[in-house]
């Protein structure tokens, strides 16, 4: 029974494959797959397309730190704006995507991790953030993560920082998870929750936007410490070494403070300073 | 091959994957209960002699049948949890429970409703005018005379919206219920993505093995309870 | 409307009765909206600027347009999909060859007692893994998903429109000296088709509301579109008000449409148009008995 199920599932999922391949082929990506083959025309960077003050899609233009960071490399490394092309990447395909050639690079708060240097290259890191807690503006009890025993703690299906908290600090903690930001920022304006947690500098581009502008606050207590790294293709030490050149180049000559603050406005939000900037990792 | 059972057996040690569909079973029960209830009053509502609850009953079917079950459950979240806070437990995950039961009820509601009304269509017209010449008014000769009939004959179709409502708490994902089948799917196949097909065939014949008694339950009660005529 | 056999037509007392209740019931209902707008105002939910961003114009051209030309296309690609399928399992299932009923049989039960989600996510993740060439993944993933499902669904409906047909139309064709198989092709199943396709536009109401399921593999249909716009406007509700209504519209005339197309179609063919579950007559009983009509399976609209 099993094993017919299994013949027949690949036979369906076989005549749906060429379906869909005829689908993909007539609809077409507007993304196109000439990149690779254009030598170099345009180069695609992947970007988180939903936060604010990070990675946001606003109609056809794209803004925050992470865009703007990626448009200064991409610069340096002789791409003019209209050859970049940003792509969606989600935290859970971002490797997948640098391995099968979707991307060239990736900007989307991309932790440097061990786990992932086995998979893929790094250049940088050009950020350090730290998984911190969001809080009304007026809550005075809950100054780290050791507070949130008892209390609602929202954050994004399969963000780390929720589960580091409720293993490490808090045990008590009640989880929500939400598929984006917003909706645990609206939980957290009406009480629903009593704080949101993730990376600092994503809770302050979300503390900084329109609707939420002072109504929230980061805590500033970070619990870990998160190296924002630029994901490249495995085997990449020569572009690798490129980035971290324009890296350095921007923090020395003043654009990444620049940056951090345009992007972080109206949030009462700095970062770390004894890990900002940071020096680049030698790449390998 | 060992390798390969190997690691199955280590995935089915680290997930419970029993106690997911458990969560699937017991969301489809309350959402089943309750929306039983609130399908009959609807069929009740549509066919009954006052014309606003006519037309609130058609509202309400055309709403909620025509929303995709997705938008429902997130609306659970937005609106119960987030701005009403209100609170159905101690903990978090069981007042999301019970905010998905709500959901799936209200939409499966409206199938139960029609489920009904289709088995009111098998009864007979000489039934409700036998009804009307003993004397009996709206709602007796309903209860006592048309329903009884209209749920033997809705039976078939009660038993598909059941079978969907099991396939539908899957969606329960949307309201926050993360510990049901699909998140749990999801989960392991993140950790082992080398025995992703293995791991959704096992989900899959779980759910098959749910479903099909469901189904030769339900036909075969249909022709049972089938008023012969 | 004729009279309902179910009640007599009101004396003046009941027509008293009926407008006191109707009145009790919409002050009930009216109280309760009050109360939730109260809650919804208190909590700063009717904001201007939440609801202007959720329906300014960059709204519809940025995100819901954008949104809904995805959803249509997967549900476009989805519905022609899961016709080809449904009709090459319904013929299967009604093969003289007895491996190929069986294994049809099979392919058909399983794909509907699947959830379409499991299916969406396993895809999705099956692809990325496996099938890198695959531009689009998520619309793949949305689609195939989709296609196995309702095309299962669709497979039942062509085998009951056929087993519905009078036995009659089968024993001509097969006097007249055609064989079995030519009798389906050009007899019952062009007639079945035709007294199923009302039942085919329900589904697509369903191939619709499934498909932002998609959400879940972050396919950019509507409601993720939506997500997007509301993790910059920060109104998730608003933006899943507007959704929801655009949803219900379009799905609303499919049903429409689909209700017109099985009166239509009735005189077209010698079986009973199937309408999936439609919406009927509200004092149903009146239409007297519709027993025996299409199986169980036929319940199109449900999930």
């Amino acid at each position: 029974m099993r094993k017919h199920t299994m013949g027949l599932l690949a036979m369906a999922a076989a005549s749906a494959l060429a379906l869909s391949a005829c689908s993909g082929a007539e609809v077409g990506e507007p993304t196109g797959e000439d990149t690779a083959a254009g030598g170099g025309e345009t180069i695609r960077i992947g970007i988180k397309y939903d936060q604010p003050g990070l990675g946001l899609q606003e109609g056809d233009e794209f803004t925050g730190f992470d865009t703007d960071v990626a448009r200064y490399v991409a610069e340096k490394l002789g791409y003019s704006e209209d050859q970049i092309e940003f792509v969606e990447t989600i935290s859970a395909n971002r490797e997948t995507a640098l391995q099968n050639g979707d991307v060239d690079m990736i900007f989307a708060t991309y932790s440097i991790t061990d786990e992932r240097k086995a998979l893929i290259d790094f250049a940088g890191p050009y950020f350090v953030a730290g998984q911190d807690l969001l809080v009304a503006a007026d809550n005075t009890d809950i100054t780290g993560p050791e507070d949130l025993e008892g209390k609602n703690l929202c954050s994004v299906t399969g963000s780390t920082s929720a589960e580091n908290i409720k293993n490490d600090y808090a045990e008590g903690v009640q989880l929500v998870e939400r598929p984006g930001y917003a909706d645990c920022a609206t939980a957290l304006a009406s009480g629903a929750v009593d704080a949101v947690t993730t990376d600092d500098i994503i809770l302050a581009g979300l503390a900084a936007t329109e609707e939420n502008a002072g109504k929230f606050k980061v805590v500033g207590a970070p619990f870990s410490e998160e190296r924002y790294g630029v994901g490249l293709p495995d085997g990449s030490t020569d572009r690798c070494e490129e980035v971290n050149t324009a890296i350095a180049e921007m923090i020395e000559d003043g654009t990444w403070e620049e940056l951090v603050a345009s992007n972080t406005e109206g949030a009462d939000y700095t970062p770390n300073a004894d890990l900002n900037p940071p020096e680049q990792d030698a790449c390998e | 091959m060992d390798d390969f059972l190997a690691g199955f057996a280590e995935l089915f040690a680290r997930f419970d994957v029993l106690g997911a569909f458990w969560v699937n079973i017991q969301l489809t029960f309350w959402a089943a209960l309750l929306s039983l209830v609130l399908g009959t009053v609807l069929a009740l509502m549509r066919i009954s002699p006052i014309a606003s609850l006519r037309w609130a009953g058609t509202a309400y079917v055309t709403i909620f049948r025509n929303t995709p079950l997705t938008i429902i459950l997130t609306f659970t979240y937005l609106v119960l949890f987030s701005q009403l806070a209100l609170s159905l437990s101690d903990t978090l995950d069981t007042t999301f429970f019970w905010f998905a039961v709500i959901g799936l009820a209200v939409y499966h509601a409206a199938f139960v409703c029609e489920a009904i009304r289709s088995g009111v269509n098998t009864v007979p017209v000489g039934q409700a005018e036998a009804a009307r010449a003993i004397g009996l008014s709206f709602l007796p000769a309903a209860a006592l005379v048309i329903f009884p009939q209209a749920f033997r004959g809705a039976v078939a179709p009660l038993g598909n919206t059941l079978i969907a409502l099991l396939k539908n708490s899957t969606v329960a994902a949307a309201a926050s219920v993360s510990t049901e089948t699909s998140s749990l799917m999801r989960t392991m196949i993140e950790f082992r993505p080398d025995l992703m097909v293995a791991i959704f065939l096992t989900f899959a014949l779980g759910y098959v093995i749910l479903v099909i008694p469901i189904g030769l339950v339900t036909t075969s009660l249909s022709r049972r309870l089938a008023v012969k005529r | 409307m004729s009279a309902s056999v179910l009640f007599d037509a009101q004396g003046p007392r009941g027509r008293a009765l009926s407008v006191v209740g109707n009145i009790v019931a919409t002050v009930a209902v009216l109280a309760g909206l009050v109360w939730l707008a109260s809650v919804l105002y208190a909590k700063g939910q009717f904001s201007a600027s939440l609801w202007q961003n959720a329906v300014s114009a960059e709204a519809w051209q940025s995100y819901y347009l954008p949104g809904l030309q995805n959803t249509l296309r997967s549900a476009l690609f989805a519905t022609v999909g899961s016709v080809l399928f449904g009709i090459l399992f319904g013929i299967g299932r009604l093969s003289q060859i007895r491996p190929v009923r069986w294994v049809s049989g099979v392919v058909v039960e399983f794909f509907r007692a699947v959830p379409v989600l499991l299916m969406m996510i396993f895809f999705y993740m099956f692809f990325s893994a496996q099938a890198q060439w695959i531009a689009d993944r998520p619309f793949a993933a949305v689609v195939v998903a989709l296609v196995l499902y309702n095309g299962s669904v669709i497979a039942e409906l062509v085998r009951s429109g056929v087993g519905n047909l009078p036995k009659g139309q089968g024993e001509a064709g097969l006097a007249v000296g055609l064989t079995p198989a030519q009798t389906l092709r050009s007899i019952q199943l062009p007639q079945a088709l035709v007294a199923m396709l009302p039942a085919m536009v329900s589904q697509l109401v369903v191939v619709l509301k499934d498909s932002a399921l998609g959400q879940f593999i972050l396919y950019s249909e509507l409601l993720r579109s939506a997500q997007i716009l509301s993790s910059r406007e920060q109104n998730p509700l608003q933006a899943l008000v507007v959704v929801a209504i655009v949803f219900i519209i379009i799905n609303w005339l499919l049903t429409v449409v689909a209700h017109r197309l099985a009166r239509l179609l009735s005189s077209r063919t010698a079986g009973a148009t199937v309408e999936g579950t439609g919406i009927g007559n509200p004092t149903a009983v009146a239409g007297g008995p519709v027993g025996g009509g299409p199986g169980p399976g036929a319940g199109g609209a449900v999930v």
